[in-house]
């Protein structure tokens, strides 16, 4: 049987060089809890080394953690990538990882904290995680399709780092599985001005650097359980999942 | 109605200096991937940024566009704004996709092999009656 899930599937942690010390493996999945979020996926920027801790912290709250990314591209378009499981979003990474250069001054850019299940830190890591990568937005694109992931444009309203503000337009030949919105626009506006002739699925999430942000901006999905593949579903509305309000 | 190229190349040809792509092509030292015969156009200013949401809101008909991006959306825009020509800054090479679509709308793609700031100077220089 169907029924209706929320869930926020942008969710940075401490790793992100500008998230809050406080997104921690532990705190995340309790205040998502608190939020009424059953689902959440981990996306920090072009890396997916926190995603095992809060998967492990999850464990038991009947919170369900998605594992992503949030990959810039060498547009500097940001898009979120989801997968199955940790295994492929490590394969992920690691092409990312082969195609991002320079190292983090965490004086400029903040501390890439990689932490445990117990909150303990466990290093930093010393990859500038908070830049384009060497790989076009339809590369990208095209690889976590391969990886049977699902791409997902981040917070497309904004006027930095979104495929509208770096390509002014979606290109007919770009595959998002949907577009992410951001709480500063209503569905309909974001129809009328950048869906142009073509269909698509708009969902929000929070992009939370902060807990308190957890949740604040999210849809929910209609699915028979809260798994990955019925949201990769429901984000192509297969099968009658849905999202159900955008 | 005129369009608004034939109304440039009108208004150009009053003035005593015309510029054309050509001339930037040969005082910049651009190479040109693509539109090698489409050099005559006239070319009425500038416009630099890598935001193409920028250059839709602000650019201007007739301007020469420098840029990083090699995206074939470039080709989109320059149709879209019915700009000169586009620079790409730093010896960055337009994707294959890029190339097609600009052969066949006639959009004219050049290269710099100098960044953006140096590009933008020298072109910038071309207006201001220096060299």
């Amino acid at each position: 049987m169907l029924r209706r899930f929320r869930a926020d599937l942008h969710v940075h942690t401490c790793l992100s060089p500008c998230g809050d010390l406080q997104m921690s493996p532990q705190k995340i999945p309790a205040q998502a809890r608190r939020q009424g979020v059953e689902l959440i996926a981990i996306c920090d920027h072009n890396s997916a080394k926190n995603v095992p801790a809060v998967i492990r912290c999850a464990e038991g709250t009947g919170i369900v953690v998605l594992p992503g990314m949030e990959i810039c591209t060498s547009e500097e378009i940001h898009l979120l990538a989801i997968f199955e499981n940790l295994d492929l979003v490590e394969q992920m990474q690691s092409l990312i990882y082969r195609h991002l250069e320079g190292r983090n001054n965490p004086e400029v850019f903040g501390l890439q904290v990689i932490a445990n299940e117990l909150d303990e830190v466990m290093g930093y890591e010393e990859k500038l995680l908070s830049r384009g990568i060497n790989l076009t937005v339809d590369q990208v694109v095209d690889k976590i399709h391969r990886l049977g992931g699902v791409a997902v444009a981040s917070h497309i309203d904004r006027e930095s780092y979104s495929v509208i503000s770096q390509l002014g337009f979606i290109p007919d030949t770009l595959r998002f599985d949907a577009l992410e919105l951001t709480r500063h626009i209503r569905t309909e506006e974001a129809r009328k001005r950048f869906a142009g002739s073509r269909t698509w699925t708009f969902i929000r999430n929070s992009d939370a650097h902060y807990l308190d942000d957890i949740g604040i901006n999210t849809c929910e999905y209609l699915l028979e359980c809260p798994t990955y593949a019925e949201i990769s579903k429901a984000l192509k509305g297969e099968d009658g999942r849905m999202v159900c309000e955008a | 109605m005129l369009s608004a190229s034939t109304v440039r190349k009108s208004v150009a040809t009053l003035r005593d200096e015309t510029m054309t792509l050509k001339d930037v092509v040969e005082r910049l030292h651009l190479s040109v991937p693509t539109g090698q015969d489409h050099l005559d156009q006239i070319v009425t200013g500038g416009y630099a940024s890598d935001l193409l949401s920028d250059v839709i809101a602000n650019g201007k008909a007739g301007s020469v566009w420098v840029t990083m991006h090699t995206h074939d959306n470039i080709v989109a825009v320059a149709i879209l704004k019915d700009l000169a020509g586009i620079i790409i800054v730093q010896g960055r090479q337009p994707a294959p996709e890029t190339m097609l679509k600009a052969s066949k709308e006639k959009v004219v793609i050049m290269v710099s092999d100098l960044p953006a700031f140096e590009t933008i100077g020298k072109l910038s220089s071309l207006f201001d009656g220096g060299t």
